[in-house]
């Protein structure tokens, strides 16, 4: 077969799209550098090298508050999320369930609808139920966030795994739990690992439904960034968003050994 | 997808209806509190308080102001989806034709901004748009402005911030789609003697438009939503309509009015996904970590 030298069109399409890939990620990394600069006003390049503005993060306990609540709530957000969703992602595959087509839309209905919508609405019941900046007030609107992209994970794995091998445990006389328990929960672990791995990220980045749900005692750490964000620009959170940046580069790589695992056991 | 449908339709369904709703439980006790309870008191408070009204909706189009906003929010939203989707298209395409190690790198390139927190990404706007930020340093240094320019708390900084943040969005399905196409039809076009821009128009376009199409309604979709973004970077001159929410609702506590509004952007998003009439793929968002 003739291979085709690349044509010029080619090489220009190719040159734009890595502009873009820069475009994508040129901003986040200019902050890098910049959080390591002495200067009170962020400016590139920095003018030395200081480790204060990181200082000021650990010994501030505003920042390590909100820090310690949001991982708090992610932590319990990824348990509820994983252990919520595994039980529909099961019942949608496994199951006659009833209403599925019903049940389908309330499991992407969290997507659908803008966050914006979601965060007013739950900001008028919680604070009629008192449950404004509480854990659970957080926990319970997380996990119907993280609702969508824990099910799609889950019900991935459930569908790459055989069923056969479930078929073949009942016929062997297991029961269906013992069939769940010892036959597709270790076949699907690694998909709701990485699915608990996803509840965690999205509760613990989520911005908007936090920024309304905080009350006094208890801010998530991005509402304390909003603040901060929006009262003064100040270079310590230049270090936070390096942080979380190196934070997410860190999940991303993990979820990518993960899928690795899981396509070749 | 099953390799096998019937065996995965006879044999795989292990648990009866009454088990099924069993394990279905948790999950709409969650719902319910967490989606549909507060959805439905905000839609109930912007209808019946303190009787059966309209009078919340038609102050939304009835006034110039909040027309203003809304027809703000839809243009910003337009121009970030055809910003997005000119940019996503050449970076897809070429990720549709990289393997290995390449194509890794860009996945992460389009991964990593989008799950990184978006007040990281709005951060590093503000400090890169600010007056004395590198924006203003670069096109002082080339000398094509002779003093500070203000560009934040313009429309153009809230596309241009916004476009960024969503992009990612636009790249996945766009990617997905076009990675789909077999390479065959385009040699076989090529062979036929079809230059590289009648391929494009006549294979490839025609081919990815069911991934363009639902990376359009995906940023879309989060554009005219959208919080953060335009809170932060714009000023009131760029309200939007989840801004004039927020506003409604931490300033004036005119939940009636802020129900309204939701309302009416519930039922934009609402047209929108039933005349696409697809269901926003998830999975090209999860699967390809």
């Amino acid at each position: 077969m003739r291979r085709t030298r690349p044509a010029a069109s080619t090489l220009a399409v190719s040159a734009v799209a890595y502009a873009v890939t820069v475009f994508l990620l040129l901003p986040t990394i200019l902050i890098v550098p910049m959080s390591f600069g002495p200067d009170q006003y962020l400016r590139f390049p920095p003018a030395g090298f200081t480790l204060h503005w990181y200082a000021v993060y650990f010994t501030d306990a505003d920042w390590i508050g909100a820090t310690l609540f949001s991982v708090k709530i992610a932590v319990l957000t990824a348990i509820a999320a994983t252990l919520i969703g595994t039980l529909i992602s099961v019942a949608l595959v496994r199951g006659r369930l009833p209403l599925k087509r019903l049940f389908e839309l309330l499991v992407v209905g969290p997507v659908i609808v803008p966050n914006i919508a979601l965060a007013i609405a739950m900001f008028l019941v919680f604070d009629r139920l008192r449950l404004t900046g509480t854990t659970l007030g957080f926990v319970a609107a997380h996990t119907a966030l993280a609702m969508p992209f824990v099910v799609f994970t889950i019900l991935a794995s459930l569908y790459r795994f055989d069923s056969d091998l479930e078929r073949a445990a009942l016929s062997c006389g297991a029961n269906p739990l013992q069939a769940f328990l010892l036959v597709t929960l270790p076949q699907i672990s690694p998909g709701i690992i990485s699915a608990a791995l996803f509840a965690f990220i999205i509760s613990f980045d989520e911005p908007v439904i936090s920024f309304f749900i905080s009350n006094l005692d208890n801010r998530s750490l991005p509402r304390k960034m909003f603040e901060d964000i929006d009262y003064n620009i100040s270079p310590t959170l230049a270090a936070v968003a390096t942080m979380l940046t190196a934070l997410t580069l860190l999940a991303l790589v993990l979820g990518h050994l993960l899928k690795r695992r899981s396509n070749h056991p | 997808m099953s390799r096998r449908p019937s065996t995965f339709m006879l044999g795989g369904r292990t648990y009866s209806p009454a088990a099924s709703l069993l394990l279905a439980l948790p999950f709409l006790a969650m719902i319910v509190l967490a989606f549909l309870l507060p959805l439905g008191m905000l839609l109930h408070e912007s209808l019946f308080v303190p009787s059966f009204n309209l009078a919340n909706y038609e102050k939304v189009f009835d006034q110039a102001v909040y027309l203003r906003v809304m027809g703000r929010t839809l243009r910003i939203s337009a121009f970030v989806t055809i910003i997005t989707l000119l940019l996503a298209y050449p970076l897809a395409a070429l990720m549709a034709r990289t393997r290995g190690l390449l194509l890794a790198i860009l996945l992460l390139a389009v991964l990593l901004p989008l799950w990184t927190s978006v007040l990281v990404r709005t951060y590093a706007w503000l400090v890169l748009l600010q007056r004395n930020g590198v924006l203003n340093d670069i096109l002082f240094g080339l000398h094509i402005i002779s003093a500070p320019t203000q560009f934040l708390r313009t429309e153009g900084a809230v596309v241009l911030a916004m476009s960024h943040v969503l992009l990612p969005f636009m790249v996945l399905p766009l990617y997905a789609a076009l990675r789909a196409i077999p390479n065959d039809y385009v040699r076989a076009a090529q062979v036929l003697g079809a230059g590289s821009l009648s391929v494009f128009r006549h294979v490839v376009l025609p081919l990815s438009l069911p991934g363009t199409s639902s990376g359009c309604l995906m940023v879309f979709l989060l554009a005219i939503g959208f919080f953060v973004t335009p809170a932060l970077i714009g000023g009131p001159q760029q309200m939007m309509l989840a801004t004039l929410v927020q506003q409604q609702v931490t300033e004036l506590l005119n939940w009636p009015f802020a129900g309204a509004l939701v309302g009416v952007l519930l039922l934009f998003v609402l047209i929108l996904v039933i005349a696409f009439n697809r269901v926003v793929r998830l999975d090209r968002f999860v699967g390809q970590v």
